[in-house]
């Protein structure tokens, strides 16, 4: 009976499966195609145009060395903690805050989500533009009579990381208010009122109750956050160029000015596939985990 | 666990509540006593989860005020009223054990490592839950779940208990055992309880009182035998009683005696609350149990049985005397079928009359 039953279930998903294999193949082809190529390259001596001479992992070598990849990875790191610690406290705080019940609820709503669909280029601009000490805030601040006022963080190499973060906070915050919006918004009015009952300081009520039960909505957007993190190049491009000097140069900007501009494919590709790794490494464990949790809830 | 504080009585006086422009509770009093168990009945929507948040203190009131205990409580936090509440949705901390589900509150408040201990083991076994102290909310099943929220309303040693229709998500066995579980629990605590439900099994079988509600108003409030032999009003006649009553529509002619177009019964024994003029038109309310067989009885009202349901016990005639509809309860030995003619009489004393704007008359 059962076995039968499945025998059916296969057979009626066949066709669909047969519909869907060209794209399938595709996909596959061109997603292993170029990610093996890049792996490939890497071990190459190619400079301009790819070539083929083996010169196994000299290129990592050369990479290891490079100062400008070095500073690369530490500000990324620099930039990832500061960046999805922000953005998921103050999304968080923002959603925490419309929950309860304000007036103008769907106008915050928009009002927090409308930076993120802005491009990067364009918050790049804006943010280059706002905290220019000769044109931005400090200007303001000058004008209307503070003339000490100081805020020179995006030309000041120590402190230009901090720059690209305010900008990627401000400009994701609002995906994170939404996810987090959709997560409260589940969590039962009767555990609140529970609470309240059992006499409940708000903050506890949120860190030990409503907050673990919010799992999920944190980790979609740690997933999405941290992809940003890893792609981050157009925003570092279009405010700070990666200046001033290298202070703010990220390793997908490394890698393309390194494909684009400077012709060094291997070295390149270096960097890209050791990004590569380290994503898999990081991001492995965590879907195991999912994968593992889904199939005990199936059993359940 | 301290005994003073454990019986309260509530209060509510003038009690007025709106969401928006939407009334829910209209000037609305309500007087409960010390150690009385009181049952909060009425259909979806009519404001009984509202009146049970209010006395918690989790709705605020527009206007009137709220007394618990002999202290006014109207504007105090729902933790400073001396309550216990339990919700229809269990309402239990996901990610807690069921240990720190009972324990979470009490260590907030700052009670003492021990004394929280004591009364979780005192609870637990109460409700003998006591195995599963360690497990998480998502390990239980419906009825332990509600154990154990019921577990968390104990270990408060609250004055007053709100249960918000704990029942309704079990299904129907585990549903009369809580309920005899939470009628004996009233016993031995003595505490005042609250209990809002849409189910008329439970209010009889619970209440000291019950208080029936529709449209933002208490439609009556008295012991379930009140409610269930003297309905106030074709309402609580309807809602309460299952199957529901008949009713047979007709008039009031001279010598108090009901009129219909086919049949006449005089209403001499009849506890008229106030004295009915000649002529007004009134509805006959009657139970399925309150008729009786009459066979060679020269007065008795022939009906028609359309339909025979037997419930076990008993048996269901669903009858019609002319056009209008008798639902009558019968031996399950009696011998009926449809299409059979049965002789009818009704006991005046337990007859209801409604008049034409469906008040008791
Ligand atoms: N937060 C709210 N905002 C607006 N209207 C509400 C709100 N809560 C309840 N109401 C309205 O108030 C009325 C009473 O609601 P309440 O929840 O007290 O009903 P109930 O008797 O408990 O019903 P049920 O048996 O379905 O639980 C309903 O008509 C409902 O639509
Ligand atoms: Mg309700």
């Amino acid at each position: 009976m059962v076995a039968a039953a499945k025998r059916l279930r296969i057979g009626s998903r066949l066709p669909a499966q047969i519909a869907l294999a060209p794209a399938l193949l595709i996909a596959l082809v061109l997603y292993c195609g170029t990610t093996s190529w890049t792996v490939w390259i890497s071990l190459t001596s190619s400079r301009m145009l790819p070539n083929s001479v083996f010169v196994g992992l000299r290129q990592y070598d050369v990479l290891a060395n490079n100062d400008r990849w070095l500073a690369s990875i530490a500000n990324i790191a620099t930039f990832g903690a500061l960046f999805m610690t922000a953005a998921l406290t103050i999304g968080f705080l923002l959603a925490a805050m419309i929950d309860q019940k304000v007036r103008a609820e769907s106008l915050l709503r928009s009002v927090f989500l409308y930076p993120f669909s802005m491009s990067f280029i364009v918050t790049g601009l804006a943010w280059r533009w706002m905290l220019d000490p000769t044109l931005g805030f400090e200007k303001l601040l000058h004008d209307i009579g503070f003339a000490d006022a100081h805020f020179d963080w995006i030309v000041r190499p120590d402190r230009v990381i901090y720059t690209l973060v305010i900008a990627s906070v401000w400009h994701a915050a609002g995906l994170v208010m939404a996810i987090m919006l959709a997560g409260l918004r589940g969590v039962d009015r009767e555990i609140w009122n529970a609470a309240r009952v059992d006499g409940l300081p708000t903050w506890r009520i949120f860190v030990f109750i409503i907050i673990p039960m919010m799992r999920g909505s944190f980790a979609t957007a740690c997933v999405l956050l941290a992809t940003s993190v890893v792609k981050l190049y157009d925003l570092s491009v279009a405010m700070t160029n990666g200046g001033p000097g290298i202070a703010s140069e990220v390793p997908a900007k490394f890698v393309m000015d390194y494909l684009f501009e400077r012709g060094n494919l291997a070295l390149a590709t270096a960097a890209a596939t050791t990004m590569l790794i380290t994503v898999v490494v990081v991001v492995a464990p965590w879907y195991h985990w999912q994968g593992r949790k889904a199939r005990m809830a199936g059993i359940a | 666990m301290n005994q003073a504080p454990n019986r309260s009585s509530v209060s509510l006086r003038g009690v007025e509540i709106a969401y928006g422009p939407v009334r829910v509770l209209d000037r609305l009093d309500l007087e409960v006593a010390q150690s009385e168990f009181l049952v909060l009945l009425g259909p979806s929507g009519c404001g009984k989860s509202t009146l049970l948040n209010a006395i918690a203190g989790l709705t605020e009131v527009d206007s009137g005020e709220i007394w618990i205990g002999g202290r006014n409580v109207t504007w105090e936090e729902p933790k400073d009223r001396g309550i216990a509440m339990v919700f229809q949705s269990y309402a239990l901390y996901p990610r807690m054990s069921v240990r720190k589900n009972m324990s979470f509150g009490l260590e907030v408040s700052g009670m003492k490592r021990p004394d929280v201990q004591r009364r979780v083991t005192e609870a637990a076994a109460i409700l003998q839950i006591t195995e599963l102290l360690d497990r998480k909310p998502s390990e239980l099943s419906g009825g332990q779940r509600q154990r154990v929220a019921i577990g968390r309303a104990l270990v408060r040693d609250a004055g007053v208990f709100l249960f918000d229709e704990p029942l309704s998500n079990l299904d129907a066995q585990l549903r009369a055992e809580l309920r005899t579980e939470i009628k004996r629990l009233h016993a031995r605590l003595g505490a005042t309880m609250i209990f809002v439900t849409h189910d008329q099994i439970e209010a009889l079988t619970l209440a000291d009182r019950i208080a029936v509600m529709r449209d933002r108003r208490i439609q009556q409030l008295g012991t379930p035998h009140d409610v269930y032999m003297r309905p106030a009003n074709k309402f609580v006649a309807t809602f309460v009683g299952s199957p529901a009553m008949s009713f047979l529509s007709g008039h009031i002619t001279e010598g108090r005696v009901f009129e219909t177009s086919t049949l006449r019964l005089d209403l001499s024994g009849y506890a008229f609350t106030a004295p009915p003029s000649v002529g007004m038109p009134v509805d006959l309310g009657i139970r399925p149990e309150h008729v009786v067989l009459a066979p060679g009885e020269a007065a008795a009202i022939p009906a028609r049985v359309e339909l025979v349901e037997p419930m076990g016990s008993d048996l269901l005639a669903w009858t019609r005397i002319g056009e209008a509809a008798l639902t009558v309860r019968l031996s399950a030995e009696t011998p009926v079928a449809p299409g059979d003619i049965l002789p009818l009489m009704f006991s005046t004393r337990r007859l209801n009359l409604f008049d034409a704007q469906g008040e008791r008359l």
